[in-house]
């Protein structure tokens, strides 16, 4: 590895200053503020605040609405990342046998990545909205009871496949330049040895991209998790009932529409450990299956 | 085992064609070695006989099955790349097994030929270790492995050995060689190094641009190379190779001198060819080339001296024996030795 040594002392800490800043302002002090709320209790009008100790936990955790959310949060963040990754995995692997006009197709791939999560959940709605939606009308002549603003599992499924739609493009991404960096002969080398193309696949370029998958799976984990408040907020809002309020839109939902801070902030913290946990997990355990090549 | 039929091969890229009809017949067991510089065609060729690149037109067979149609995995040939393109993921032993697992060959008779193998190339002891923990010898060897392990119709190698160090490769070539000996197996071999062609071969092919220029054995090919180009590409130092005028079995030198020459044409020009090593010190007054030294390069054993031929500024490659006291500036008399004169034709190239 090699080394720059600065002639000065604090031109290295100068250089790191933004990024640091960015996160101490952004991270670690929201971070902190919300530990610190959990431990509080605030009256109605917000005049004062009382340490509870660690009762706001307890209350979260024994809230019935608060276990559906965990349910809903992993049926959808397991979803999530299951179809964008699968997905795009097979996009990817499609795109290489193009022989014109490859470009082209990538980057139509690569659009929807553009598109902020918010309006990528209007577009959906759009789309699917039972009253004006463009495809609700021709899903309900093929005899489906269309109607997600009332069913709870055609909502889930609505804003699992807005959220997937929009995390595909960087999963495809990844997986392209994951494919690239294969060395054709080894799939030369294989097919030489006798295997067919879909055998090639799954004994060499499968394990041979397990670096990009499981990076992908780490990013799209935390995806599900947090970045597609947006999507629900604009489709779903986390209804009907509960059916797809997930952790984060409920630590919205319970702070700044029901104000009830110290529970918010309580949630807060246990997503973070919850996270910080399961992003551990992945590379404890998972990453011993992952060929570094 | 097998003997491999090429007829009137081609390969063309848009519309371009890079190898231009190639035909041979490779006998059960023969040891042929595909030699050319880079860009010849050398490596599609063998690429072709794999079925790795379609074939344009004309015929390949293996055994009597023509393969053209067939896919790589249908044509019973194995190959060693020239990057060895080991699955690194695998450990050597699975590298080895992959194709026989493929084959669904009982576990029994996979284990007992991997460990064959393993024996034959020396590698026991690595057969645990992934690609990565191996030297290049090493996995030089474990590429040649899993293709011996096939027991295929034919082997393939793609410049397997220009990846190793020079001494190395010294090493692996004998080997390769002997490898051939015990199994007998019919082998296609690409290389731009001579010196392997020439060790290695039963015979060679030099391609020049897409065209086998000759097909001999590299003994044919060294005394009478069929080209210019066959001629300039086998043998180190490159054989002298410039154009004379023909006047009536006399050939006028660039430099004015008259050489009496035997097989010239009655006039016009041609290209005179003479190797280093087939030329002898003679005295002034007999027939022969006056060369100036420029340079000479004093290897123990022998000598090169590098000059021009009086008078002209034709480049002339001397080899000297390694007593000489030749120096620069030194003017000395050669003639080729009996026999070990070549004419091409300038126009074609082509061995008059």
């Amino acid at each position: 590895m090699r080394r720059t040594v600065f002639p000065h002392k604090l031109l290295p800490w100068l250089l790191l200053a933004p990024q640091l800043a960015i996160t101490l302002i952004f991270f670690y002090w929201p971070a902190a503020q919300a530990f610190r709320q959990s431990v509080l209790r605030e009256d109605p009008f917000g005049l004062s605040s009382q340490f509870v100790g660690l009762a706001n936990f307890r209350k979260v955790l024994n809230d019935p609405a608060y276990l559906n959310a965990a349910q809903v949060t992993v049926v959808f963040s397991v979803l999530v990342a299951f179809f964008a990754m699968t997905i795009a995995l097979f996009l990817a692997v499609q795109v290489e046998k193009i022989v014109r006009g490859k470009g082209l197709y990538r980057t139509l791939m690569i659009w929807p990545y553009a598109v902020a999560p918010a309006i990528a959940g209007m577009l959906w709605l759009f789309m699917f909205n039972p009253s004006f939606g463009t495809l609700a009308w021709p899903l309900r002549q093929l005899g489906i009871n269309w109607n997600p603003l009332l069913d709870g599992e055609q909502a889930m499924a609505l804003v699992v496949a807005a959220a997937t739609w929009k995390q595909i493009s960087y999963n495809f991404l990844f997986f392209v330049a994951g494919l690239q960096a294969i060395p054709k002969s080894l799939l030369e080398a294989a097919a030489i040895d006798g295997a067919t193309k879909r055998r090639a696949f799954w004994t060499i370029v499968f394990p041979l991209l397990t670096p990009t998958t499981f990076f992908l799976l780490v990013v799209n984990t935390v995806y599900a998790l947090f970045d597609t408040f947006g999507i629900i907020h604009a489709v779903t809002s986390g209804g009907p009932g509960k059916s797809t309020e997930t952790l984060v839109y409920k630590v919205y939902n319970d702070g700044f529409v029901n104000l009830i801070m110290g529970d918010s902030a309580a949630q807060s913290v246990i997503l973070m450990v919850i996270v910080i946990s399961l992003t551990a997990f992945q590379f404890r355990f998972i990453e011993k299956r992952v060929h570094y090549g | 085992m097998a003997h491999i039929q090429l007829n009137d091969l081609r390969k063309s890229y848009a519309g371009q064609e890079v190898i231009h009809g190639i035909t041979m017949d490779i006998s059960n067991g023969e040891f042929v070695v595909i030699v050319g510089p880079s860009g010849c065609g050398k490596s599609t060729l063998l690429r072709m006989v794999a079925g790795l690149e379609g074939i344009s037109a004309g015929t390949i067979s293996i055994g009597d099955r023509v393969v053209n149609d067939l896919e790589p995995r249908e044509r019973d040939i194995a190959m060693v790349f020239q990057n060895y393109a080991l699955y690194p993921h695998m450990s050597v032993r699975e590298n080895m097994a992959y194709g026989l697992k493929i084959a669904k060959m009982p576990v029994a008779e996979i284990d007992a030929r991997v460990a064959k193998a393993a024996t034959m190339l020396e590698l026991e002891p690595y057969l645990d270790r992934k690609p990565r923990a191996l030297s290049g010898g090493q996995r030089q060897r474990v590429a040649m492995g899993r293709a011996l392990v096939r027991e295929p119709a034919a082997f393939l190698l793609d410049e397997p050995l220009s990846n190793l160090d020079a001494k190395l490769r010294v090493q692996m070539r004998l080997q390769i060689k002997e490898l051939h000996q015990r199994t007998g197996q019919t082998t296609l071999y690409v290389t731009h190094d001579q010196v392997e062609a020439m060790t290695l071969a039963d015979r060679l092919i030099v391609m020049n641009k897409g065209v086998a220029d000759q097909i001999a054995t590299p003994h044919e090919v060294y005394m009478t190379p069929a080209s210019e180009f066959v001629a300039g590409f086998i043998g180190s130092p490159a054989m002298n190779i410039f154009t004379v005028r023909a006047e009536a079995g006399v050939a006028v030198l660039p430099g004015g001198q008259r050489l009496p020459l035997p097989g010239l044409p009655a006039s016009g020009e041609v290209r005179l060819g003479l190797r280093p090593e087939d030329m002898e010190l003679v005295e002034g007054d007999t027939p022969s080339i006056p060369v100036v030294l420029k340079s000479v390069e004093w290897l123990g054993a022998d000598a090169f001296g590098y000059g021009v031929i009086e008078g002209s500024d034709v480049l002339m490659t001397l080899r000297l024996p390694g007593n000489t006291l030749a120096k620069r500036g030194d003017r000395l008399h050669v003639a080729a030795a009996q026999g070990r004169i070549h004419l091409f034709s300038p126009e074609t190239g082509k061995r008059l």
